[in-house]
């Protein structure tokens, strides 16, 4: 890649490098070279190393006293980094691994065993999710979703819930460091004295900081103090996956930055103009996939209907009941007809076939809901989309029912490309003197077109400094890097989509040391010395004005967030102007045939951060169930008439650049459209994340940087291994019949034959046996799935894989059908390819009563329990995979491998104490959480009661945001999972099987629009 | 014990015992080629080639236990792969070499006499070959004797409603069974390497297995019933073994596996391929120890006879199977009918039929039947043929089963190729062995056929 | 000079046929401690020399009777007394699933009851016999056959059975050291 390159001329410039190599560089390129799950094995390997030990057992390895040499310094670090059992082999450095707090005397609240639960938030894109942190003796161990809290109730996604691995991640950058080696926070604070007191005389001209959005109050008034300090100081805020469009677009309708809250459960029409607002990471996303998931019930009377027009597909365009694919630069003119067909009131006949069909329908059925429906605008639309969105809001009269308009979060709403283009420009003029860059990575993320990079090495800014998580692409271009903490270890507040404010507060003292952004901050804030607690403690204090500030602060942490900081809903006008602002030129110039390209969030690794988070590149992503890699997308009609493969590789040219990519044909996607994802392709992201897929950064156009029309496309004839979990998409079997996996039907079929899910339901005495007693027994667990409330979201997979520590595979692995998911989220489409029904259905273990995997197994490792459990003996277990053969759901998992990783130490701090790690040779599956049941049912012998109905929750229900899946004691008649097994949409999978599963599904209804049906 | 003429009567057929030989003349061939017969370099060659092939197992079973069932092919959804294959093929082998010796001992075919001891002999390393592999196929191979029922501290037991609980039931007892029968009836003849050799350690050794056999005529009594028991027990034993075999698919409720016609074809295609291996073995054999006069012509047509018949009801098998999964209406049933003839496998399904049903079909025309070279190929198809029968129903079965969001697909690594090979050598190695050190056909129950052996009453 | 023990006399035939009309005689002769050997199986041969009954198949029929009692009662044992979980719904004495096992059990007692049986009243092993003593009875496991009058036959005499087995044809005579 090119800032590779120019990266290492301008480091030998940093740190003038002499030619001697240590034996270290061995060591670091063998590390370097491994990646995915094997590097632990790879690791191990070179723990033994004779070079490895050598180094280990001198203070400092051999030339540590010659300290020359810049790549074998950081191949040192990495070396520290990367070490497992570092802490014990290295005895001046760190803190230890093991629990922070002493352990002399034993704090009250602490029972060794009983986990805690403490409030917290974690914060992607400026934009707070409210968590719950699970703490088994001081070690954070499983994030789950505040119930309390307004803009979570209890769920969560991916990212918050995967973010419990990046803590403990043995990557991260664990020391601080100047020109690459060891240094120290007195150091760094001696190193910043000179410039500051520079900077002091100049008004502070040459002080520029550079972060990612930044949503908390705390650090918004510490940027002001340095403002204050230093009045010429510059705040710059970029992040690739940005909200400037919203932005723009509000200030298109309102003339200033508002945040757009939607209320889903007011609303009966839903149109989404290209915004997946379902999947993780749109502001919210918790909040409104359960509002949503609340008015989708079809007994309940006002089932909501929801339309979809999007440019690639996502979970919320499958759980549309219209879809409609069209590129993105074709949103826009939809948009305007939308807008001019609603407040006119007249049929617009201005868009061709398809899209006026859905038009029409779509204007009339608003007009039959004013009041009651929303239209949703995509974060990556242009900001006339958003503008119209806005407008046919207000003229709906949904804005104060569906649609509330706020302050930003955002707490520095500006235009963060403009931003990052002045910073780039004040570094070219050589204004900049003092540059910190912190919690972003824009020499890797930033548009290439901007070169960023180049005015990082021209431009001669004699103090860098970078904050961050890891040794990344970034750090390599500054003197200082300064080991970040992670919000589990530091405090902190950021707020919720709705403007509340949640306080951070860290779980464990940080493992490596390390310094937030509100500690460096201090020194600009003129806060000195404060600890991140002080400061943020001391703000709030400052804005407390009630008496008792102590209990406020206590009542704070508890509940995970401050009474009262959600902010206010303002009436705002949508000028009309915006509605019949004429279509941007992005859109006018794309002729129909002109390829589109997209450039999107990775739904597993959003922009790259997350890359070395082997959970999220394992996690499938919900369309295409890829993992590890992001292929291109195609339409099928494209891949057809290009003759395309999934798998082969494409060139992609863009404005004179272009990028070799492998494809993926996803059905449903538009048409002369591809879309790529952000993320991959990194250079310093860590052994698992770094050289992973393709980098599309460098082809994405800071203009346009969501999408464009006029790229080319063409065939290079290479193909590529990609692993995806889901070979086969569809029920369809080749030979023309169908399988009732997911059994669906429209909201007028259903009334019409409410039993429909049931007709193969074998009767109870179809069978040789006396049947078991469970009636007789004080709990029969049992569990639904609402496939109507099923997002896709996958938040249930890696909760699962947190809660019960499940290891990850590697691509290979995958590619050859051995990942390791105890619960699945299977998608499948169905019809026209072009434009198919897509629906979900998370497989979690069935716990059948007839279970056939107990009946196979020679050893009986898998057994029955009384509470009819299929419960896995995994010491017992001998592997001869009988069992998995013959279960007809495919939900067991085998230990092909060793494929746990039983070295590292900070993964065995991050494991669930409650659950056995697994080792090779052994099945294993989903339990229902046993050890969560045996907590529970404990409690309640303890207290001589029986478990109260929703006490107990399952890993993937409690985190679920849309409430699908609900687990219960079916022996209870009153328990909502035996009322749900009631419901006449309850069924089997493969229920005619006899298997008589307890984990039943309710059937997905959907809710089309009887006119665009009769056409279709 | 049968004699000559009960079998030859009325028979213009070649005879099972070419004539003119005597006692001494048929003791002198066959004790021979054990005591006197120089060791040539074609057998050396031979040997040291199937054992180099033998390290595969060698080699491939260490790197198994090394780093575990991943290194094959396996995986979700196919759980069982060339091991399972290879197991079920080698059982079925084995097969033959009890038919011959005891169904056709007690259905009084004289002409198994001069063919049992080899055919025992295969049985026996057949099995040995077979038994290996659901251990090596474990995900924790050094806990297998869990499969067996041992008081234990954990005070639990095997789970007997298992077919791989009756599949170590009925494999082991079938290798104990095969392993007494065949030396119960090695000892006679022990007994006369024993009286004529003259180095005595040679004799040291053979007297010592031969327990002090000296032919009483009350040993011989006790002997012929325990050897007829034998012959009745080994008889619905073997039929058991391939039975219980087959539950391990037809109690699973895979589609595909789940079916009630699998016990008698799978035994009909044990015997099948069973007789092929014995054809196999005996045209080369009667050919490099010139025994064309003890194993004749006859031998190998009525070896083609049976693999004629048990083809066909193999054949009827497939037939049956293919239409009940149309007429029985199952949904999953009719899917893998079409999936075999389609699906990625349809090659192999398609060479499948051709081995097993198309090809052998010319053993109806006598000159294919009575011509060793023909018969060797017809047999080496019959093998190939059954192995992949095997693989159809274990892998392509597992491949696409009940949902198809879990489907896949299987592609067999190195590792599975070689450990597999290395049963190929080390069965070839064993056999190698055997004809040099023991009698290979049987040297009293061949005396038996000769009209000399007959009492003439007066 | 010094007379050793005598363990019998026996008489070396050419053909089957001549070693059972021999033996027939022998026994209508009145004598009872005889034995006679060949190189394979005749049944004739058994009852010339008055032996009727062997006991192998009823200790075959013990055994095998043994193997599938003790088969069944283990498995039941094993799934409803000692560990009895519920496996799949099934019942805990799954009898059907039992009868496989049960069955290979009892053929395995059976076969090998028959077989140790069977050596056992031989007397198998005996690695020494006086009757090795005969240089001629190596053609016993060839193409020889051997009747012997053992010396505690109380009609044994020396002299008399020496010219009674002369009389039967016998193609050698010798008498067998103990």
């Amino acid at each position: 890649m090119m800032e590779e390159k120019n990266g290492k001329q301008h480091l030998e410039a940093v740190c003038p490098s002499k030619k001697d190599k240590l034996d270290l560089e061995t060591a670091r390129a063998r590390i370097a070279e491994t990646k995915g799950p094997e590097y632990w094995r790879s690791l191990e390997e070179l723990a033994g190393s004779t070079e490895f030990q050598e180094m280990m057992h001198r203070e400092f390895p051999k030339g540590a006293s010659e300290w020359a040499d810049a790549v074998s310094r950081r191949g040192f670090m990495k070396l520290m980094g990367a070490s497992l059992a570092m802490a014990g082999m290295t005895a001046c450095t760190k803190q230890p691994l093991e629990p922070i707090v002493p352990y002399v005397r034993q704090p009250e609240e602490v029972i060794p065993g009983r986990p805690m639960f403490y409030a917290s938030a974690f914060s992607l894109g400026g934009y707070a999710t409210p968590v719950l942190v699970e703490s088994h003796m001081y070690r954070p161990t499983k994030i789950e979703g505040n119930d309390q809290h307004p803009a979570s109730q209890g769920g969560t996604d991916v990212f918050a819930q995967a973010s419990i691995l990046d803590i403990y991640d043995p990557d991260r950058s664990q020391n601080i460091t100047y020109r690459g080696e060891l240094s120290t926070w007195g150091a760094f604070m001696a190193a910043m004295e000179q410039p500051l007191i520079a900077q002091n005389a100049a008004n502070g001209s040459g002080i520029r900081v550079l972060t990612g959005t930044v949503s908390s109050p705390t650090l918004a008034d510490q940027f002001a103090q340095m403002r204050a300090r230093y009045p010429q100081s510059k705040w710059h805020v970029y992040e690739p996956v940005n909200r400037d469009n919203v932005i723009a677009g509000a200030r298109m309708a309102f003339g200033q930055p508002v945040e757009t809250i939607y209320k889903l459960d007011a609303a009966d029409v839903i149109v989404s103009l290209d915004a997946d607002f379902l999947y993780g990471g749109f502001p919210g996303v918790t909040r409104y996939a359960r509002d949503f998931a609340k008015r989708r019930n079809p007994d309940s009377g006002n089932m909501s209907r929801m339309y979809v027009i999007e440019s690639t597909p996502s979970s919320t365009g499958a759980k549309a009941d219209h879809h409609l694919p069209v590129r993105a630069v074709d949103i826009e003119p939809f948009a305007q007809a939308l807008a001019s067909g609603v407040s006119s009131g007249s049929q617009p006949m201005s868009l061709k076939g398809e899209q006026q069909r859905y038009l029409s329908a779509i204007v009339k059925d608003l007009q039959n809901h004013r009041g009651a429906s929303v239209v949703i605008a995509g974060d990556h639309q242009t900001p006339a989309v958003h503008a119209l969105a806005h407008a046919i809001n207000q003229s709906l009269g949904n804005v104060g029912k569906t649609v509330f308009y706020t302050e930003p979060v955002n707490a520095n709403p500006v235009n963060q490309s403009d931003s990052l283009k002045d910073l780039i420009a004040d570094m070219r003029a050589g204004k900049v003197q003092f540059l910190l860059i912190a919690g972003a990575n824009p020499l890797y993320d930033a548009p290439a077109d901007l070169g960023f990079a180049d005015a990082l090495q021209s431009s001669n800014i004699p103090l860098r400094v970078h904050l961050g998580l890891y040794q990344d692409e970034t750090s390599q271009y500054c003197h200082w890097h300064l080991n970040e903490t992670h919000y589990l270890e530091s405090w902190g507040d950021a707020r919720a989509y709705d403007g509340t404010v949640s306080i951070v507060q860290p779980l464990i003292a940080p493992l490596y040391g390390g310094k937030s952004l509100y500690e460096v901050m201090a020194l600009l804030a003129g806060q000195s010395e404060m600890t991140g607690h002080e400061v943020v403690k001391d703000y709030w204090r400052s804005k407390h004005s009630g008496v008792d500030f102590d209990a406020f602060w206590r009542k704070s942490l508890h509940d995970g967030w401050i009474e009262g900081t959600a902010f206010t809903p303002r009436s705002e006008t949508a000028k009309g102007a915006a509605a019949s602002s004429s279509i941007s030129s992005l859109a006018s110039n794309a002729g129909d045939n002109s390829l589109e390209i997209n450039f999107r969030r990775d739904p597993s690794i959003y922009d790259g951060r997350f890359a070395n988070n082997g959970w999220l590149q394992e996690l499938p992503k919900p369309m295409t169930k890829m993992t590890w890699d992001n292929p291109v997308l195609v339409a099928p009609a494209m891949a057809q008439r290009m003759g395309l493969k999934s798998g082969d590789l494409v060139r992609l040219d863009l404005n004179g650049k272009n990028l070799v990519a492998a494809v993926w044909i996803q059905a449903g996607h538009p048409d002369n459209s591809v879309t790529t994802f952000l993320g991959y392709g990194r250079s310093r992201a860590g052994r698992v994340g770094t050289g992973l897929g393709f980098d599309v950064y460098p082809l994405r156009p800071s203009a346009t940087p969501w999408f464009t029309a006029g790229a080319n496309i063409s065939k290079t004839g290479g193909t590529y291994l990609l692993a995806s979990t889901q070979g086969y998409q569809t029920m369809e079997t080749p030979n023309g019949d169908s399988r009732p996996l997911v059994r669906t039907r429209s909201l007028e079929e259903y009334k019409k034959e409410p039993n429909f899910a049931q007709d193969d339901k074998p009767p109870a005495e179809l069978t040789l046996y006396p049947g078991y007693d469970y009636k007789s027994e004080p709990y029969s667990w049992g569990m639904t799935i609402d496939l109507n409330s099923c997002v896709g979201c996958n938040n249930c997979i890696v909760a699962c894989q947190s809660e019960n520590n499940i290891p990850i595979v590697g691509k290979e692995q995958v590619n050859k059908g051995r990942h390791m998911h105890w619960l699945r989220v299977d998608a499948y489409y169905q019809g026209d390819r072009d434009n198919p029904k897509a629906y979900f259905q998370p497989v979690p273990c069935m716990q059948c009563e007839n279970a056939p995997c107990e009946l196979v197994c020679p050893v009986g490792a898998t057994t029955h329990s009384t509470e009819g459990l299929n419960d896995m003996i995994y010491n017992r277990c001998v592997g001869t995979r009988y069992c998995s053969n013959n279960c007809p759901y495919k939900v067991r998992r085998f230990n092909f491998f060793l494929f746990q990783d039983w070295e590292t130490p900070q993964y065995k701090m991050m494991r669930n104490p409650d659950v056995t790690v697994r080792s090779r040779g052994v099945m294993e599956k989903c339990t229902y959480c046993v050890q969560r049941i045996a907590e529970h049912r404990i409690d309640a012998e303890v207290a001589d009661r029986k478990i109260a109905d929703g006490e107990l929750q399952t890993a993937c229900q409690q985190s679920c945001p849309a409430n699908a899946i609900v687990f219960g004691n079916i022996n209870d008649p009153n328990s909502e999972v035996s009322k749900l097994k009631a419901n006449s949409r309850n069924y089997g999978l493969l229920q005619d099987l006899n298997t008589r599963p307890r984990t039943t599904y309710l059937a997905e209804i959907r809710n089309p629009n009887p006119e665009l049906e009769a056409q279709a | 014990m049968v004699r000559p003429t009960e079998v030859e009567v009325g028979e213009d057929k070649v005879p099972v015992l070419a004539p003119g030989h005597t006692f001494v003349s048929l003791t002198d061939k066959i004790s021979n080629i054990v005591l006197k017969r120089p060791i040539k370099l074609g057998w050396v060659f031979g040997f040291l080639v199937a054992f180099s092939v033998m390290q595969g197992l060698l080699f491939g079973a260490t790197y198994l236990f090394l780093k575990g069932v991943g290194i094959w092919g396996v995986n979700i959804p196919v759980g069982w792969g060339f091991a399972i294959v290879n197991f079920v093929w080698w059982i079925g082998i084995g097969h033959a070499g009890t038919l011959i010796s005891a169904i056709l001992l007690l259905l009084r075919q004289s002409w198994r006499n001069s063919i049992n001891r080899f055919a025992e002999a295969m049985t026996l390393f057949a099995v040995a070959c077979a038994g290996m592999f659901p251990v090596l196929h474990l995900g924790r191979p050094w806990l297998a004797y869990w499969l067996f029922p041992y008081p234990n501290t954990m005070g639990y037991w095997p789970q007997f409603r298992s077919p791989l609980v009756w599949d170590v039931f009925a494999v082991s007892t079938y290798f104990t069974i095969s392993l007494v029968f065949w030396f119960v009836g090695l000892i006679p003849d022990l007994a006369t390497l024993r009286d004529r050799t003259d180095n005595s350690l040679i004799r040291f050794t053979y007297g010592a297995l031969a327990m002090g056999w000296r032919g009483s005529a009350r040993h011989w009594a006790r002997y012929e019933t325990a050897y007829l028991l034998l012959a009745g027990l080994a008889t619905p034993l073997v039929l058991s073994v391939h039975t219980v075999v087959s539950f391990d698919f037809a109690i699973g409720i895979v589609p595909g596996w789940h079916t009630t016609i699998f016990p008698p074809y799978f035994v009909a295609g044990a015997i099948y391929s069973g007789f092929a291996m014995v054809l196999v073995l005996a045209i080369p054999i009667r050919r490099f120890y010139d025994v064309k006069d003890l194993i004749t012509d006859r031998h190998l047509e009525n070896s083609a006879m049976v693999m004629l018949a048990t083809g066909l009801i193999v054949a009827y098998g497939y037939a049956m199977e293919a239409f009940m999964n149309w007429y029985s209406g199952n949904p999953y049933d009719s899917f893998l009918q079409w999936n075999r003839l389609h699906g990625p496998y349809a090659p192999y399904y398609l060479a499948l039929l051709f081995c097993n049903i198309a090809l052998p079909q010319i053993l109806w025309i006598r000159k294919f039947r009575t011509n060793s070279i023909w018969l060797f190929l017809i047999s080496m198809d019959v093998l190939v043929g059954m192995w992949l029968e095997r693989f159809i129903i274990v892998v392509v079965s597992l491949t696409r089963d009940f949902t198809t969001s879990a489907w896949g697909m299987y592609y067999p690594t190195r590792w599975d190729w070689a450990i597999f090979m290395g049963t190929l050598g080390m069965f070839t190695a064993a056999m190698f062995l055997f004809v040099r050190i023991l009698p290979m056909i049987s040297i009293f129950e061949l005396r038996t056929l000769l009209p000399e052996a007959e009492v003439k009453h007066e | 000079m010094i007379v050793e023990p005598i363990f019998g006399m026996m008489a070396e035939f050419d053909t089957p046929t001549d070693i059972v009309v021999a033996a027939r005689r022998t026994s209508e002769a009145g004598y009872k401690k005889i034995d006679a050997y060949s190189p394979f199986p005749i049944e004739e041969l058994a009852e010339a020399i008055g032996f009727h009954h062997n006991g192998v198949a009823l200790i075959a029929l013990i055994g095998g009777l043994l193997g599938l009692s003790g088969g069944f009662m283990l498995q039941w044992w094993v799934s409803t007394i000692s560990y009895p979980v519920n496996i799949g719904g099934r019942p805990f004495n799954s009898w059907p699933s039992f009868i496989p096992v049960t069955f290979e059990m009892t053929i395995l007692f059976a076969g090998l009851s028959a077989v140790f049986g069977m050596l056992v009243l031989n007397g198998l092993p005996m690695p020494y016999h006086p009757v090795f003593n005969v240089p001629r009875f190596v053609r016993a496991t060839e193409d020889k056959f051997f009747l012997i009058i053992f010396s505690s036959d109380p009609k044994y005499d020396a002299v008399q059975t020496h010219a009674f087995l002369e009389s039967l044809g016998a193609r050698s005579i010798a008498e067998v050291p103990s």
